[in-house]
């Protein structure tokens, strides 16, 4: 019985049928393509983009090199060095993440007890030469100078879950 | 023994114990901050209370006496509860900038509030600040609002280092640990406080803000400074010594260090490092390659024993050197066929010595008798444990300024008489030793061994025995028959030789009186060692045997050839004025050294060594205690370590036996078949000691002359590590020396206290402050050597002359 219901499924070419059937369906379903640049994805405000760092309202920069970041990120991409500035203050003379080998966990985030090295929204950037993904302090902070504002809303929108 | 129940464990413990030691014994810990097993109790943190039964409120652990039959429970609900409470209580005004504080990640509050903490406190207040104090160079208070008030540093100072520097000021909120007003903290034990202090607000100075503590490896290594051998944790980032803290050994350092010991790393790190070999070419210095360097060196010295012959060699060696180092060094130095080494340089009296004409023992009956240094016989050391030292109950310290020589076994001195033994001191000087000192007698450095001949008079007399011939006709004074009153009526008695008595001119007199004075009141005898290696350097043989000089007699008698191992001849040397005369007339001085010093003046060749944390390495402390140790860091740029320049220095030389591959195959070359304990010997060659009684009169030095010198050797300025740690070269016991001189003679010379006057020892004159000491006897100078300012003078014994300036104040 089964041989001739195969037989005629192939002569009647069932699969195809089937196959286009699956085809129109989407083909008039509702599209979900992002025309990407011009279009976005939408992004959590928990989303873990480039790193940067930022600093308070009065300009001064949050880090103070406690060094836990650097302690706790697994890929070992941070590196800091610490001195005394002439305030008296502990602060970075050297604050680098090496984007090659960030996996951007977030745990560097997660760890600061001052919410001043940040994962932002951006993830358009690329590097041409090596060394281009190696980011330092002022690069970071640069960063976030720019992003600061959608920074803050986005750390505003996390508070309550924290 | 009482039975006590903690947790339901039953322990056994001595009557008189406390619950925390019980609690220790049964491996039960207990959060505690004020309590330390070395400190008194204060009981004032409250951490350790636990719930005893029978008892209505919880009980603080560190001081509540264990009864038999007791029962205690730490982990109970009320003992949680009042636990949870206390941290809560200690937290309120606890800054909680652990992120920023040095203490992070290894505080005592971090780790006990995680542990036994509540998740959260109820407190939204204000919290209190506390102003920071300048305390000094080594110690920073910057956070002092971080402190708990257990008081360990207020303890510590009154206790252990003898002085109470730290205190508590006001009352209740307002309670403040700071030191006197505007005073700073000038203990040479100060930095134990750091690590004392349970949490960040005692941090060190040096160390601020440069790594934290989960980046540092710590690595054993071995203090190079004094005699005792203190064990140091050496902690290294990226190569690079950061700190240096102690581990613990009960039988050498307890659990202290001193501040030498801490603090010294920052010479490592200092600009001055040599870190290539450098050669003088017409008259120019030029940076080489090793071999272009050793090379020259080997040429050198071959051109020196053929032209001039093997005798105008000389080497000398830093007794802070490693027993390698120096095995090595005499070893190069008899396969070249020379006994010119010695390592003792800031001794002037080598009559110790057996005579030259006695054959060498320790070489073997078939080895070349030039192979082998070191001899039967005259070792000095402790004569005892180091630990021992505690539990003396009279003691006699002959010539030593102990508390900057030999700052931790001064703590145990002091511990000991603490639990009333009776301190005696005959010296040249009456520094502060922050104990009781039962009795002292000061007296000028010609009668010091006058002084030692009326103790062993007046103890003959006290123990009703004939007295020894040498002392025949002494007359003993008031305070020699108190000392021998105060030695006769001991159990556990030591006599013990310091520094100064070992570098007197008459240092084997004071020797041999001592050693009868212990005999005499069955004593034990002993030297406290200068130096890392003061006892290593005698077995491994860096002394002069057979027709080798000895220190004095390679300086008085100018070589043609030095090879210096570590020395600064302008600070190191017993008579820094004739040491530099000989290096400015030699040929050829060969400078093994870690720091471009001045030896750019008159060497030729400076070949760049490793300190102590670069190398591998043993030093052998002055009990006798053989402790080795690996290098902590690489060595910087091109340093070597100085044994491998050395072995390299013997291939080249073509000397046999000099195919090391590890210092461990040196230092068990150096001690073969030896065992060290039994070469210890404080014995006194029969010989020396005959003495005549014109000496024992003390005829020396003619105070008609001028004055007598008393050179102390600053404590931070002793090796040309210290010298170079920054901090502790800001402290107090490192400033510039004075001459400091009895009140009637500054009025007799027509100066006042800060006045400029010119002191002239030998064929120089400097310029120095003069200060009243109305402690010195009359008729004494007392003029520090090992500094700068005072390395151009003479023998660090002898006539000094000071002549007024008028109209010149510092």
């Amino acid at each position: 019985m089964e041989k001739i219901t195969n037989f005629f499924k192939s002569f009647l070419l069932f699969e195809l049928v089937k196959g286009m059937a699956l085809t129109g369906r989407y083909f008039f379903a509702r599209k979900i393509t992002v025309q990407y640049p011009e279009e976005k994805t939408p992004q959590s405000f928990r989303f873990r983009g480039l790193h940067a760092q930022r600093r308070y309202a009065n300009g001064e920069e949050r880090c103070i090199g406690c060094k836990l970041c650097e302690a706790v990120c697994p890929a070992l991409a941070i590196k800091i060095e610490v001195a005394e500035r002439e305030d008296g203050t502990r602060r970075t003379t050297q604050y680098d993440i090496d984007l090659t080998k960030c996996i951007f966990c977030g745990f560097c985030e997660e760890s600061c007890p001052v919410d001043a090295i940040v994962e932002t929204r951006m993830f358009e950037y690329h590097g041409e030469k090596p060394g281009d993904l190696y980011y330092t302090k002022p690069m970071l902070l640069a960063m976030g100078d720019k992003h600061e504002e959608q920074i803050a809303k986005d750390r505003a929108a996390d508070a309550k879950y924290r | 023994m009482i039975n006590i129940e903690i947790d339901g464990k039953q322990v056994e413990i001595q009557r008189g114990s406390t619950v925390m030691d019980a609690a220790h014994k049964a491996g039960i810990h207990i959060p505690h901050f004020c309590y330390h097993k070395k400190l008194s109790i204060a009981a004032s943190c409250r951490m350790c209370l636990v719930e005893v039964e029978k008892a209505p409120k919880p009980l603080p652990a560190c001081a509540t006496p264990a009864t038999d039959g007791m029962k205690v429970h730490t982990h109970s609900e009320t003992a949680v509860k009042a636990q949870q409470g206390v941290m809560e209580f200690l937290l309120i005004n606890h800054p909680l900038d652990c992120p920023v504080c040095d203490q992070g990640g290894e505080c005592q509050l971090q780790d006990i509030a995680m542990g036994y903490g509540a998740p959260a406190s109820r407190y939204s207040e204000e919290k209190r600040i506390v102003m920071h104090k300048d305390i000094g160079a080594l110690i920073s208070t910057q956070e002092m609002s971080r402190c708990i008030h257990c008081t360990r540093c207020v303890r510590f100072g009154q206790e252990i280092a003898g002085m109470m520097e730290m205190g508590m000021a006001f009352r209740g909120e307002h309670a403040e640990i700071m030191s006197f007003v505007n005073s700073s903290v000038d203990s040479e034990l100060s930095g134990n406080m750091i690590d004392l202090c349970p949490v960040g607000a005692l941090t060190s100075k040096p160390f601020r803000y440069t790594a934290r503590s989960w980046e540092l490896s710590r690595r054993k290594s071995v203090s190079p400074h004094d005699g005792l051998g203190s064990n140091l944790a050496v902690q290294v980032k990226n190569g690079k010594v950061m700190r240096v803290t102690p581990i613990e050994n009960e039988a050498v350092n307890e659990c202290w260090i001193s501040d030498k010991d801490r603090f010294s790393y920052e010479g490592l790190n200092s600009p001055e490092r040599l870190t290539k070999p450098m050669l003088k070419q017409d008259g120019k210095w030029q940076e080489v390659e090793w071999p272009v360097a050793l090379e020259y060196v080997a040429g050198g010295l071959r051109h020196v024993i053929g032209s001039d012959g093997i005798d105008q060699i000389a080497a000398l060696a830093t007794p802070h050197s490693t027993l390698e180092e120096l095995y090595l060094l005499q070893k190069l130095m008899r396969g070249l066929g020379s006994g010119n080494v010695d390592f003792r340089l800031r001794q002037s009296d080598f009559s110790t010595d057996n005579p030259p004409q006695s054959p060498l023992i320790r070489g073997e009956a078939d080895a070349p008798p030039l192979t082998r240094g070191g001899r039967e016989g005259f070792l000095p050391w402790l004569g005892m444990p180091v630990a021992d030292i505690n539990t003396r109950d009279r003691l006699l310290i002959v010539g030593s300024f102990l508390r900057k020589d030999h700052p931790l076994l001064a703590q145990r001195v002091r511990q000991a008489v603490k639990r009333g033994a009776q301190a005696n001191i005959v010296h040249a000087s009456d520094d502060d030793l922050l104990m009781p000192v039962a009795n002292k007698a000061i007296v000028a450095p010609g009668e010091l061994v006058n002084q030692l001949a009326q103790i062993l008079k007046a103890l003959a007399a006290e123990k009703q025995v004939a007295p020894d011939a040498s002392v025949q006709g002494i007359e003993a004074g008031s305070v020699a028959a108190a000392i021998a009153r105060s030695l006769d009526s001991g159990e556990r008695v030591a006599v013990l030789l310091g520094n100064f008595a070992q570098q007197h001119p008459q240092a084997a007199q004071l020797a041999l009186l001592a050693e009868k004075i212990a005999a005499l009141c069955g004593a034990k005898f002993g030297f406290l060692g200068e130096a890392a290696n003061s006892v290593g350097g005698y077995l491994a043989g860096a002394v002069p045997g057979g027709q080798g000089m000895n220190a004095a007699q390679m300086t008085a008698s100018p070589r043609k050839a030095y090879i210096l191992l570590n020395v600064e001849p302008e600070l190191d040397m017993h008579d820094p004025q004739q040491a530099m005369a000989a290096m400015r007339a030699a040929d050829l001085v060969v400078a093994l050294s870690a720091y471009k010093h001045h030896a750019t003046d008159y060497a030729d060749v400076l070949l760049p060594i490793a300190p102590f944390t670069e190398t591998s390495g043993t030093f052998v402390n002055t009990e006798g205690l053989v402790q080795s140790f690996k290098g902590a860091a690489k060595p910087l740029g091109e340093t070597r370590p100085a044994w491998k320049v050395l072995r390299v220095l013997g291939n080249l030389l073509d000397v046999s036996g000099f195919d090391y591959d590890t210092s461990e195959a040196v230092r068990d070359e150096a001690l073969s078949g030896m065992n060290v304990a039994s070469k210890l010997n404080n014995t006194l060659n029969e010989n020396v000691g005959r003495a005549s009684p014109d000496m024992v009169g003390g005829a020396h030095p003619t105070k008609a002359q001028g004055f007598q010198r008393v050179a102390d050797v600053p404590i931070y300025s002793t090796d040309a590590l210290v010298r170079r740690a920054a901090s502790l070269q800001k402290t107090r016991d490192a400033a510039t020396p004075c001459v400091m001189m009895h009140g009637s003679e500054l009025q007799k010379l027509g100066v006042q206290s800060g006045d400029i006057v010119k002191v002239t020892q030998g064929s120089a004159t400097v310029r120095l402050v003069v200060q009243a000491d109305d402690t010195l006897p009359e008729g004494v100078a007392r003029v520090a050597a090992g500094h700068p300012a005072t390395a151009e003078l003479g023998a660090m014994f002898g006539t000094i002359t000071v002549e007024p300036i008028t109209g010149e104040r510092a």
